[in-house]
């Protein structure tokens, strides 16, 4: 405020003198432009801070679990309120856990309705059918965390998980993946319904980028007599490799800090647990659940140190996608 | 096919060329294609199916809370009790108007720096990366910031840290559409307009404002559209609030919120009115982005 007015002052000085007499000045209050870019540039510099501001922020809250276990907290499996001892190794596994899940299934899915959308789809289907999988972004997710928990999860239980007990129940090693009782609920469930929440965000990245692809590289590629899928397969996808990867990591940026879906599937369970079948906890989870209920500093601290986990991965993750996204673009701009 | 060949079939095989369908290399190459395209369509199908199947579920279960009066003019009840979402319907309306009202200056003032004043400087740059990075942040974090921020310092839950958590939402989609859309008018426009003597602010609020304001009013849109629905930030914010309250630095009542507590509930008629409000909220919701389509449909 106080620059603001100095720069008024000086501007209506320099006005006031520079203006021959008997005529008005050209620009009646210069010193409006200034505080209007002053302005602009205040609240681009607040948008600047906000990401430090919640880092320092959370790194302040949690400070008591972080002078009581360093980095041990990241590797710990304790949660235990009643004797006040917390790690965070049961969420993280559970969040890592339930993302890969996600994106196993949600990224092929992806690339296959990208590659419909852009190759296959007739021109006047286009827009209605990418408007309703980008309608699936729409849905809150708590909608998502409410039709999973009493819709899907019996369905998934009685038919889904006893078949994949049956079938990769026996199989060596990856058996142990599917072992135990079918309770609907757990990480699976979570991972499938995450998969479907993070489609359309890969979705509409991947039909982006396939469609700066040059048309001249895709018709030499149809002229020397190749399938549209070797198109896709050796023109497209290697163009824009950079794009596409970004776009996965911008749906995994999502599907780790996805809270509520998750939150009402997981089963919040604190236990390691090598099943997908069994219930686990997400950190994002953990904090809906437990955070208003949490009593004592140490108990607060812990949640806040997840909370700050959770955001460090996920930033990590965002600017990644933000870096391969932003080289593609450069690139673009170079050949056209 | 090729066994059961005419000897004039055999002849035009013998002159033909590799794209022929006799060609074995050539028919696997198309099966694999065509086997692989109908992949892609079925991936498509599996999409939709989860829309249709999750707004139908909506709709179905939901399609009873939403025709009963009640749901609009009652308080939320007891277990066991009559009732409907009044407080929380107002609650939530609020909470979303306040926070786009926070929210929308800054995104656009920020915005607007991005776009017309900081073109290629560092601030510019970093901020539209870090931008980026916010926009896909998990809210649950956001309503972390705010409780230690607001609530831990005030000492208890209020609608205005509700209002705010929503707000810090609505700033990274705002910046994001306003820096776009400002980029998109041509700057003969604004030569023009300076060429005219017009002072800087007076170019940028009455010249490239009004001709990017079907973009800014997109992103608008999309964002109270998604802050309608969030749940996470308003957790440890807002809270709840079981009674009708117009006090904003209390507890205020907002649907996410009761929709969690009620569906995690065992009362079978809090589950019904909890159906009701999802019905309502994503109707909303999706009622919303097709607006915000559409009105972005219009000026292109």
């Amino acid at each position: 405020m106080r620059s603001e007015a100095l720069d008024g002052l000086e501007g209506m000085n320099t006005s006031a003198t520079s203006a021959p007499l008997g005529s008005r000045p050209a620009r009646s209050a210069p010193w409006l432009d200034a505080a209007f870019q002053w302005l602009t540039r205040f609240f681009a510099l607040l948008v600047f801070s906000l990401l430090a501001a919640i880092i320092i922020s959370l790194v302040i809250g949690s400070k008591v679990t972080i002078a009581k276990y360093g980095f041990s907290f990241i590797w710990s499996d304790a949660w235990d309120p009643v004797q006040e001892d917390f790690g965070a190794l049961v969420p993280i596994y559970g969040t890592l856990v339930t993302s890969a899940i996600a994106m196993v299934i949600g990224v092929p899915v992806s690339f296959g309705i990208a590659l419909f959308l852009t190759e296959l789809s007739p021109k006047w289907l286009k827009r209605p059918l990418g408007t309703a999988i980008e309608l699936l972004a729409a849905i809150p997710s708590i909608i998502y965390g409410m039709w999973g928990l009493f819709v899907f999860v019996p369905l998934f239980q009685s038919y889904v998980q006893p078949l994949l007990i049956k079938v990769l129940g026996s199989v060596p090693l990856a058996g142990a993946l599917f072992a135990g009782p079918p309770i609907g609920i757990g990480m699976l469930t979570a991972g499938v319904i995450l998969s479907i929440m993070v489609i359309p965000f890969i979705t509409a990245v991947m039909r982006d980028v396939f469609e700066i692809v040059p048309p001249m590289l895709k018709e030499s590629a149809y002229g020397l007599g190749a399938t549209t899928w070797e198109v896709v397969w050796r023109v497209v996808l290697p163009y824009t490799k950079a794009g596409v990867i970004g776009g996965i990591m911008l749906g995994l940026g999502r599907a780790l800090g996805e809270t509520m879906a998750v939150t009402f599937v997981i089963g919040n369970a604190h236990q390691l647990a090598v099943s997908l079948m069994a219930p686990g906890n997400s950190i994002a989870s953990a904090l809906a659940n437990e955070f208003t209920e949490a009593v004592g500093d140490l108990y607060f601290s812990a949640l806040i140190e997840l909370g700050l986990i959770l955001f460090l991965i996920t930033t990590v993750v965002l600017a990644l996608s933000k870096l391969l996204l932003m080289q593609l673009a450069k690139g673009e701009g170079v050949k056209t | 096919m090729s066994d059961a060949a005419s000897p004039a079939e055999a002849a035009a095989f013998e002159s033909a060329s590799v794209i022929d369908a006799a060609n074995p290399l050539y028919r696997s190459r198309r099966r694999l294609n065509y086997f692989l395209l109908t992949v892609s369509s079925l991936a498509l199908a599996f999409g939709l199916f989860w829309l249709a199947w999750i707004l139908g579920t909506l709709l179905y279960e939901g399609g009873y809370a939403l025709s009963h009066a009640a749901l609009y003019y009652q308080m939320t009840p007891p277990p066991g009790g009559d009732g409907g979402l009044a407080n929380a319907i107002a609650g939530s309306l609020v909470m979303v108007v306040v926070g786009t009202l926070i929210g929308t200056p800054v995104g656009i003032l920020a915005g607007t720096y991005l776009a017309e004043f900081g073109r290629g400087g560092w601030l510019s740059g970093a901020t539209r990366f870090l931008n980026d990075v916010l926009l896909s942040a998990p809210s649950i974090v956001m309503g972390l910031f705010v409780y230690s921020l607001v609530v831990a310092r005030m000492g208890h839950f209020s609608a205005w840290a509700g209002a705010l958590a929503l707000a810090l939402l609505v700033v990274p989609v705002v910046v994001r559409t306003t820096d776009d859309m400002l980029k998109l008018v041509p700057n003969s426009l604004r030569e023009a307009a300076m060429a005219l003597g017009c002072p800087v602010w007076k170019m940028v609020t009455l010249i490239t404002y009004r001709a990017a304001r079907s973009g800014i009013m997109t992103g608008i849109l999309l964002a109270v559209a998604r802050i309608a629905g969030e749940t996470a930030p308003l957790l440890f914010t807002a809270l709840n609030n079981q009674f009708w309250s117009t006090n904003m630095n209390a507890p205020m009542a907002n649907l996410p919120v009761v929709i969690f507590q009620f569906a995690m509930s065992p009362y079978e008629d809090w589950h019904r009115l909890a159906w009701g409000g999802a019905a309502l909220i994503t109707l909303a919701v999706l009622a919303l982005n097709i607006l915000a389509r559409a009105l972005f449909r219009k000026s292109d």
